[in-house]
């Protein structure tokens, strides 16, 4: 196995709000190797980018941290000072966001704001960094990028910002990239080209990705790892495709059963109620209230991590092991 | 007996857009020769990226505005040409539901007077009947009497979707425009509303007008299906034959790009390079042509017309010259 280039054991994020403490995302363990593929999925609310977001170190001061380990390489993520983390995002760590047309600067031309990571991180001078934009926008596939370095970001269309988005990222040469959502505003043909274009530079320079993502299409089609979190709890951790043929926690099960090309017949299988919100979090297994197979063990006790041949499932009865509550 | 609800040839619309004080204004052909039908009880989704006329077709068929050209008859009355008290008394037969349930509620009107607002407007019935009808109609699509009192901030968007739904359904209307009703809500909401829409079907023989670029969800609910591209339909026909049989270009670059939740099927993506063109400047003959690897010289130069080939009709060149 390729050697672990993340590592991120027993992260806690927690908001304070007017109603108290929110704990948004609840001891969750990442380990990324070089060149790995791993995807995040699950609904608004169940923490996935708020939990990257405290690795980036970009949450605001109403948010407090804790982890027993932040590893990023060789660095310490955890003891680093802000000044020390921001020499490593950016350049190491890198990442894009779901709406291309809000991340970038409109005041600022493409060429500028491409330059000016590499101005930061690798001390690039002008000439240099032009050349570099141009090789960049060229990777990426932005068709005449001469041109476009002179373009405003209200000039390009959502596909193109995204390209401009993916370029300044792998601008570094990052050893990982967060994608969060990066397909989720566009079109369907212009997706598919972003999520090939992800997935072609990941193989080509051989950086690990972290793809965030509600949609288990996207899941599919490009992950070799994945994480399905519920209320700020990592729920379980597979392999994309046992994960697709044998899920073993109930949540999992309920959310493939859910999607409409899975269908058997003309209604759907539909998971009750709503993902809890702040204030009302269940005692015991936070999905407790909307399972089929609850019992009273699930509404009081907290359930245990179990074994990888249970898809390391956050749940009493794991689905497929014997003596089931079902 | 007839049943068809909605009859709509070459509807089209189109809008001026200025651009700045001494440039000629140009004409925008957001909506440019769609005909289609849809009958009663059954559900014909409109598929297409944006920017292909699918929400400016929500508009004329709601009559939120008249179409520039065509002709569109809904319920047996022929809208362009019909009177403003009948177009009145139309508009209470087609309902819209909008894609942003946050967007589509008053925030200061508690659900009890949204719900009840169309019948005060359009209906003389009495205070207590219509708390009575409200109080039903929220039983329905599956909301709790006490949520009656209730502000939209209060719930959540999947519940905000119904609530929507149920405001269209105030009025006993016969179709229901549904744009993007689900995009907006994660899979396990969409699921309870795709549900809830399917069961009103079945109950009050509702016709929907599903919009939607998810093809998924079209696959799902839809009994007909019309792919549109920059303004036009390109493929039209029974959700079956296109879903099985795709025959444009188009129609199969669509499905091949859509992300199939299934590790173990691999399938060859057909990728389409380039960006949808803007339809301020439309490329010339067939709108795709610029996008399309089959594209010939006629492609450049003439717009194709939807012509019947097996169970659909396909506007294609290349389909019609059996290159495809």
């Amino acid at each position: 196995m390729a050697e672990s280039l993340l590592d991120i054991r027993n992260l806690t994020v927690e908001f304070d709000t007017a109603s108290g403490p929110f704990r948004a995302v609840d001891s969750v363990d990442f380990n990324v190797a070089e060149g790995d593929v791993l995807a995040i999925v699950g609904e608004s609310g169940s923490g996935k980018s708020v939990a990257m977001l405290a690795v980036m170190g970009l949450l605001p001061k109403t948010a407090t941290v804790t982890a027993d380990l932040m590893r990023f390489g060789d660095h310490d993520l955890a003891a680093m000072t802000a000044k020390e983390r921001r020499q490593v995002i950016g350049r190491d760590i890198t990442m894009i966001f779901q709406e291309p047309m809000s991340s970038l600067n409109p005041c600022f031309t493409v060429g500028f704001q491409l330059g000016e990571a590499l101005k930061t991180h690798l001390g690039m001078n002008r000439a240099a960094r032009r050349a570099r934009a141009i090789e960049l926008l060229e990777e990426v596939g932005i068709p005449e990028p001469e041109p476009r370095l002179s373009a405003f970001p209200h000039q390009l269309s959502g596909g193109m910002s995204q390209r401009v988005m993916i370029a300044m990222a792998i601008a570094c040469r990052p050893k990982l990239l967060v994608a969060d959502e990066p397909s989720t505003a566009l079109d369907v043909t212009i997706q598919a080209q972003i999520l090939d274009l992800l997935l072609s530079l990941q193989r080509e320079t051989g950086m690990a990705l972290v793809l965030i993502t509600h949609d288990m299409g996207v899941v599919a089609e490009t992950a070799r790892r994945v994480v399905v979190q519920y209320a700020g709890q990592q729920v379980e951790r597979q392999d994309v495709g046992p994960l697709f043929s044998s899920p073993h926690h109930p949540y999992t099960a309920a959310l493939l059963a859910a999607l409409p090309e899975r269908a058997t017949s003309d209604r759907l299988p539909q998971i009750p109620g709503t993902v809890p919100g702040i204030g009302d979090q269940p005692d015991g297994c936070r999905f407790n209230p909307r399972c089929t197979f609850t019992t009273d063990l699930c509404r009081q006790q907290v359930p245990p991590r179990q074994t990888s041949v249970f898809g390391e499932a956050l749940c009493h009865y794991p689905l497929g092991k014997g003596g089931t509550a079902a | 007996m007839n049943t068809t609800v909605v009859d709509a040839q070459n509807l089209a619309r189109h809008y001026e857009v200025s651009r700045g004080s001494f440039k000629k204004p140009v004409v925008l052909k957001a909506l440019d020769g769609a005909s289609f039908t849809l009958d009663i009880g059954k559900t014909l989704a409109v598929v297409g990226e944006s920017g292909c006329g699918k929400s400016t077709l929500a508009r004329l068929v709601t009559m939120i505005e008249p179409p520039t050209a065509g002709d569109l008859v809904i319920d047996g009355i022929d809208v362009v040409r019909a009177g403003a008290d009948e177009r009145r008394k139309l508009r209470a037969k087609v309902q819209i539901v909008f894609q942003n349930p946050y967007g589509s509620l008053n925030p200061r009107q508690k659900i009890g007077s949204t719900l009840e607002e169309p019948l005060k407007i359009n209906t003389d019935m009495a205070a207590p009947a219509r708390r009575a009808a409200a109080a039903a109609m929220l039983d329905q699509v599956g909301l709790r009497p006490e949520h009656y009192q209730r502000y939209p901030h209060m719930f959540s968007g999947g519940q905000r979707q119904r609530i929507a739904i149920a405001r269209a359904l105030m009025l006993n209307p016969s179709i229901l425009v549904l744009d993007e009703p689900v995009s907006a809500l994660d899979v396990s909401i969409q699921a309870q509303v795709l549900n809830i829409l399917a069961d009103l079907q079945d109950k009050m023989h509702l016709s929907y007008l599903f919009i939607s670029h998810d093809l998924a969800v079209v696959k799902h609910v839809a009994d007909d299906i019309m792919v549109m591209y920059l303004g036009r339909p390109v493929e039209t026909g029974s959700a079956a034959a296109i879903l099985e049989t795709p025959k444009h270009p188009y129609t199969k670059a669509l499905l091949s790009a859509t992300p199939i939740a299934d590790p173990a099927h691999r399938k060859e993506r057909i990728r389409l390079e380039g960006e949808l063109p803007s339809p301020i400047d439309p490329p010339s003959g067939c709108p795709f042509h610029p996008r399309c690897r089959y594209a010939e010289t006629r492609c450049r130069i003439e717009v194709p017309a939807e012509r019947a080939s097996g169970e659909q009709n396909v506007a294609c060149h290349g389909v019609e010259e059996g290159r495809i």
